[in-house]
């Protein structure tokens, strides 16, 4: 049976909290940024000025990494740090130096390596471009968010270990495997940038794809269930709907996700058992997905009026609606036949957004919305503001998803298509003229998620500065009297 | 016997069946743990309530019972 006992949050290390928060904003909008300005580039091509580092080549890592990294990452020590602290009752374990240094490391590290990619230093692996000095930093700092982490649980008040912090965990220890066994790779010399990978040829697709799926399966999966499994109960003021599915969703996930990363390389030199494999968990997948979207639906049962007056649970129901929609997406496209038509076309590109934005980017923002007034002792500024974030966020998400099928299925049919003697009826340009109307909306929809964000960010930037007023004004007021 | 077994198992050529043979059988022992036994049920079940022990501004609202609980 848990165990009751009331703790003060003056106990909690609440500062690191509060770092993440406002570091995971920041990078938020200066990554997104980015991913706007690469989607002009691609609808509007002189955007680049033939300026070598601003062209998509190397921007695109800057702004995957600043999203993935900048964004989703410190979003997940924030709320990582925040969830530990208060469901094992114990204050965070490393003193303030510990947590302090994650902090900086982290954020040190993907400054290096963004900088790194407008000027070229690149190694070439999706998601996983910093070279290899960072990738020894970003291991030191994860072996130290391991130890903070597990200290807290060992250290805990609370006899049983709620299973958000499951997911966490297993999140991190994936995380350190696939960033060790994906980036073993040779320095060129000690003092220089670049180096070369242990693997080559189909061994190294299969690692880079193994890491490069099992990230969206444990970075911007399974820590964020943990996310959702805290915040959605909590802001809908009731227990998650069944936790002894939220256990079954954990093993599941945990068991499967590790077989699906080779369907990224369908068609191509790899063995066809795999691609089979791949494909066959894939489906699987769909289980659990939909299992842990349900439970976490199912959360508001009997309190659906939130929906309508509550725009913190309009984020977290939305951002479960499209966990959903892109894990039916996601194993539709993993079977071969309907890969031989979405593969290296934009339709891919729409489904990591419906995940990234719609899942990713909307559990966050609502789970900050819920956390940031709280870890400043104060409520929201502004409620209208989040309904105006929540509005134009789903408007961007949506405009972006669609205009990436109408690209992405129109140019995979039309490299497909045979005129009456068997030539193949549109030239790589036609599909590229055909595209310009599509990626003219995606870039629209691009600044639409951005402007909620700057809409986030404003309101945040005022609730903070009111509870530092708030705080102020009764010794103004003592030292009055 | 058991010998040829140990072969099969140890030979890497069939890690891939001896992986999914432990997986599989060890995650059906998992679903038959969680919803097998009822007072095990119940007492999963008590672990929802965790994010609110240290929380006194918003207590859970109470829930009408679902189909199958007492």
């Amino acid at each position: 049976m848990a165990h009751s006992a009331v703790v003060s949050s003056e106990q909690y290390n609440y500062e690191i909290v509060k770092k993440f928060a406002i570091a995971a904003i920041v990078w938020g909008i200066a990554g997104m940024t980015a991913g706007v300005y690469i989607a002009s580039e691609l609808a509007w091509p002189f955007l680049s000025f033939d300026i070598a580092q601003i062209t998509f080549g190397r921007l695109r890592p800057v702004h995957t990494s600043g999203v993935i990294f900048g964004f989703g990452g410190n979003a997940l020590f924030a709320t990582s740090y925040y969830i530990v602290q208060r469901t094992c009752q114990a204050r965070l374990a490393g003193g303030t130096f510990w947590p302090n240094f994650t902090f900086w490391g982290w954020n040190l590290s993907i400054a290096i390596a963004g900088t790194g990619y407008l000027f070229g230093i690149s190694q070439g692996r999706e998601y996983a471009e910093p070279e290899w000095y960072v990738d020894l930093a970003i291991a030191v700092v994860w072996v130290v968010y391991f130890l903070i982490y597990t200290v807290t649980l060992v250290r805990r008040n609370q006899p049983h270990i709620y299973v958000a912090n499951w997911f966490f965990m297993s999140f991190i220890l994936a995380t350190a495997l696939l960033h060790i066994f994906n980036n073993l790779a040779m320095p060129v010399s000690l003092f220089g940038a670049k180096s070369y990978s242990l693997f080559s040829g189909v061994q190294d697709a299969m690692t880079q794809w193994w890491y490069g799926h099992n990230a969206v399966g444990f970075f911007l999966t399974a820590a964020f269930l943990g996310m959702m499994y805290y915040f959605v109960p909590k802001q809908a003021g009731r227990p998650v709907y069944s936790y002894r599915l939220s256990i079954v969703h954990f093993w599941a996930l945990s068991f499967m996700y590790m077989w699906v990363g080779t369907h990224h390389l369908h068609w191509t030199a790899i063995p066809d058992w795999t691609s089979s494999l791949a494909a066959v968990f894939s489906i699987l997948l769909l289980m659990p997905s939909w299992g842990g979207m349900i439970n976490g639906i199912m959360t508001l049962s009997g309190a659906w009026d939130k929906l309508r007056t509550d725009p913190i649970m309009m984020f977290l129901i939305t951002s479960l609606s499209f966990y959903g929609m892109s894990t039916f997406e996601g194993p539709m496209m993993s079977l071969k036949s309907v890969n031989a038509l979405s593969h290296y076309t934009d339709w891919t590109v729409g489904h990591v957004h419906s995940g990234a934005l719609g899942w990713v980017a909307m559990v966050s923002i609502g789970s900050f919305y819920h956390m940031i007034p709280r870890l400043w002792n104060t409520t929201i500024y502004s409620t209208k503001l989040i309904y105006t974030h929540f509005f134009l966020a789903t408007i961007g998400v949506i405009l972006y998803i669609t205009a990436m099928w109408v690209s992405g299925i129109g140019q995979g049919l039309m490299l497909r298509a045979f005129d009456e003697y068997g030539n193949l009826a549109y030239t790589f340009v036609e599909t590229v003229a055909f595209m310009h109307g599509p990626l003219a909306a995606r870039a629209i929809g691009g600044m639409f998620f951005v402007s909620g964000m700057l809409v986030m960010a404003y309101n945040i930037y005022m609730t903070i500065a009111r509870a530092k007023q708030e705080e102020k004004t009764p010794v103004v007021a003592v030292a009055q009297a | 016997m058991l010998a040829e077994l140990w072969m099969w198992i140890t030979d890497l050529g069939n890690s891939k069946m001896v992986a999914l043979v432990i997986f599989f059988t060890t995650f059906v022992g998992i679903v038959l743990y969680v919803y097998s036994n009822k007072a095990r049920s119940e007492r999963l079940e008590s672990y929802r309530y965790v994010p609110f022990l240290d929380d006194d501004e918003h207590k859970p609202q109470a829930e009408s019972p679902k189909q199958g609980e007492k």
